[in-house]
């Protein structure tokens, strides 16, 4: 129960508030390009009651799907995306473990204190912290300063606008996100468990492997989809922090929809996006309720 | 394996003064921040032994079962295991298991899993293990458990998996907090045969926390009596009962009377106790010290107090009272007399007769009478 309150949260948000608005786009990704406004044909127009409703459906087809599986761009942006999407979920993992690890460990007096800095930075705008980035990380940036002050390198580093400035920004933005489920699930741990495990001859290290690893990977797991579901359709990140040769569905589908004004086509991306994180979604579900009826 | 001895009547290395300790607590202290758990302890514990912790809730049982396991350090003394000091031995290195009061089972492990989490850390083979579990779970008798995981069996076979996980290693040094506390009286009795034959198997030490008076008394070689992190009594079960050192442990074991009165020597080993200005001094035999006129208490258990309508002319104490309540126990019965100062004393008989025809009821008047040598004189 606790294990699906977890991820029912994002779960239901996708299902109930984006039904609504995804069956409008599939709608548009159905349809043709035209020089309109909407830009789009056909419009649904009911005053011609059943005629109007048959010329309509008759109007959609599957053209910008067939589109989108010739060209190849658009196959690498999907790809890319998920190899970026991956790489940022397992590198926030690889960050967050070790900071929910001792946010449970640290005194109980300062653990409202150490909350507070986990969400601190949501006080603040995402966009506001993701241009901070860039006056991180450029060439001229604070980073480099430092380094080159301190004597480590002579040239600046280039960062910003590379891929590693994507997942730089992407750890930062959706570490909280990694963090809480873990910690959730670590302070739940109970501790006993582990002087159990040292009684019957673990070391503290075989102990963590042994007990608090397995114990906590339900809030690994959530912790992983909420990083993971965001980071694939993002596409601010990788347009502030991102160089030109980085390719990311979320930037695809903004120049469709803003440059080319292709609405259809971008329709079509997003449809093909949302299947795509759907997918992971539902066999998450699947795997736990598997796991829930093997366990009673 | 060597012959081990069963616990038997001769079986006493405290009182032998060669005999080598398994556990030395000296002059231990455990205090959390300002508060003192454990109260400058001084114990010997010997191997094989099969020793109870008895004491009320709080009074530190857990803490002193901890400080062995190596999940607490104390503040002062020094804890020794076989002469050595344990205190920079980490728990995964000690020859002791523990049973959590808690279980603390792995919520992940299936039952045999669970069991076997511990032989696995010593590198057995696999067909060890497997032997070693199967023989454990037929031990608990929880065979057709095995694959379920710990949520999803009751309470007292929860108690069970965790007994048998901390036996599943046969470590030298056994501690058990509450090992049946859970379990049905039937099954308790069961488990605690089970866990003496073990101990004779074995030889292992034994060192089990109880709230169960009779189970400490059925399975201990020695109690300790404890309170508020002190050991008020240390002795075998029997001389807990017949012979306790203070009012607090003749009061914890059992039910007792306590008479108040002033002491008066009288011959040999006998002191004359005043409890009423009107009614003669009650004699009883006692081996301590007793200064003249000190304020002490006879404390007499309620099945050495005959109940009589006449008065009986072969035993040295005799008081007239009148029954106030009868509680009827089955095999016993237990009267609550009120002796003339106002005071109640419980006197037991066991029921030989069918219950309508007992001699006594409310409001007679009975004489109550005991032997010198039936209650223990103390001072407090
Ligand atoms: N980690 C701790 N911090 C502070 N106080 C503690 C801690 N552990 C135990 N105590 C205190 O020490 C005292 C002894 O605790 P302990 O657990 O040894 O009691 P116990 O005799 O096992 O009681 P019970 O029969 O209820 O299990 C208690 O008053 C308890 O509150
Ligand atoms: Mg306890």
């Amino acid at each position: 129960m606790r294990r699906l309150s977890l991820i029912s949260v994002p779960y239901l948000w996708l299902l109930a508030l984006f039904l609504v608005p995804f069956l409008i786009v599939l709608k548009i990704s159905l349809s043709d390009t035209a020089l309109a406004i909407p830009p789009y044909t056909p419009t649904l127009d009911l005053s011609q009651g059943w005629a109007g409703l048959a010329q309509w459906w008759a109007g959609l087809d599957m053209e910008n799907f067939w589109f989108l599986a010739e060209d190849n761009l658009y196959w690498k942006a999907y790809l890319s995306s998920l190899k970026i999407a991956v790489t940022s979920t397992l590198l926030t993992l690889l960050v967050g473990y070790p900071i929910a690890y001792g946010m449970t460990r640290a005194p109980d007096e300062w653990r409202p204190t150490l909350m507070m800095l986990v969400i601190l930075p949501f006080w603040t705008s995402f966009l506001i912290r993701v241009y901070a980035w860039k006056a991180i990380l450029s060439q001229e940036g604070l980073l480099n300063q430092l380094l080159m002050n301190i004597g480590l390198i002579s040239e600046p580093l280039i960062i910003l606008n590379t891929n590693l400035a994507v997942y730089i920004g992407i750890v930062y933005t959706y570490l909280p996100f990694m963090v809480l489920p873990i910690f959730a699930a670590l302070d739940r741990l109970d501790g006993s468990l582990l002087e159990a495990a040292e009684d019957l001859g673990c070391s503290r290290l075989t102990a963590f492997w042994l007990v608090t690893m397995p114990l906590s990977k339900q809030g690994i797991i959530a912790g992983s989809f909420l990083v993971f579901i965001p980071a694939m359709g993002e596409f601010v990140i990788p347009a502030l922090l991102g160089g030109s040769k980085t390719l990311m569905i979320g930037k695809v589908l903004w120049e469709e929809f803003f440059s080319n004004r292709d609405w259809p086509v971008a329709s079509a991306v997003a449809v093909i996006l949302l299947l795509l994180l759907i997918i992971p979604i539902v066999l998450f579900q699947r795997n736990e309720e598997k796991q829930r009826e093997a366990e009673g | 394996m060597a012959e081990t001895a069963p616990i038997s009547a001769d079986f006493a290395p405290w009182e032998a003064p060669d005999a080598k300790p398994i556990i030395q607590f000296k002059n231990v202290t455990k205090r959390f921040g300002d508060f003192t758990a454990i109260d400058d302890l001084t114990i010997d514990i010997f191997p094989q032994e099969f020793f109870s912790l008895l004491g009320p809730s709080g009074c530190g049982k857990t803490t002193m079962m901890r400080m062995l396991a190596g999940f607490e350090s104390p503040t002062e003394g020094t804890i020794l295991l076989d002469g050595q000091d344990i205190a920079p031995v980490p728990p995964n290195k000690r020859a002791v298991n523990m049973m959590f009061q808690s279980y603390a089972l792995f919520p992940h492990l299936s039952v045999s899993d669970n069991i076997a989490f511990g032989l696995k850390r010593d590198g057995l083979s696999k067909d060890k293990i497997a032997d070693r579990v199967e023989e454990m779970l037929k031990l608990v008798q929880l065979s057709q458990f095995a694959s379920r995981k710990p949520h999803q069996i009751s309470g007292g076979q929860r108690q069970r998996v965790a007994l048998a996980r901390s036996l599943a290693k046969a470590p030298k040094l056994l501690l058990l907090d509450e090992p049946l506390g859970a379990l049905d009286k039937k099954l308790r009795q069961e488990t605690q045969f089970e866990l003496m034959d073990i101990q004779e198997k074995t030889g292992t030490t034994f060192v089990i926390v109880t709230h169960d008076q009779e189970e400490a008394m059925t399975v201990s070689s020695r109690v300790a009596v404890m309170d508020h992190g002190k050991i008020i009594q240390v002795a075998t079960p029997q001389q807990i009962y017949e012979e306790p050192n203070s009012v607090y442990v003749a009061d914890f074991i059992g039910d007792v009377n306590i008479i108040r009165g002033t002491a008066k020597r009288a011959d040999g080993d006998h002191v004359h106790i005043t409890f009423a200005a009107d009614h003669a001094p009650l004699i009883a035999a006692t081996k301590r010290d007793i200064a003249e006129g000190s304020e002490v208490a006879l404390a007499i258990r309620p099945e050495k107090i005959a109940i009589s309508t006449e008065k009986p002319e072969d035993r040295n104490n005799a008081i007239q009272g009148k029954v106030l309540d009868i509680a009827y126990l089955g095999n016993i019965s237990t009267y609550h007399v009120e002796l003339p100062g106002g005071a109640v004393v419980k006197a037991q008989t066991a029921n030989t007769r069918r219950v309508h025809r007992r001699s006594f009821t409310w409001d007679d008047s009975v004489w109550l009478s005991w032997t010198d040598t039936a209650g223990a004189v103390l001072v407090e």
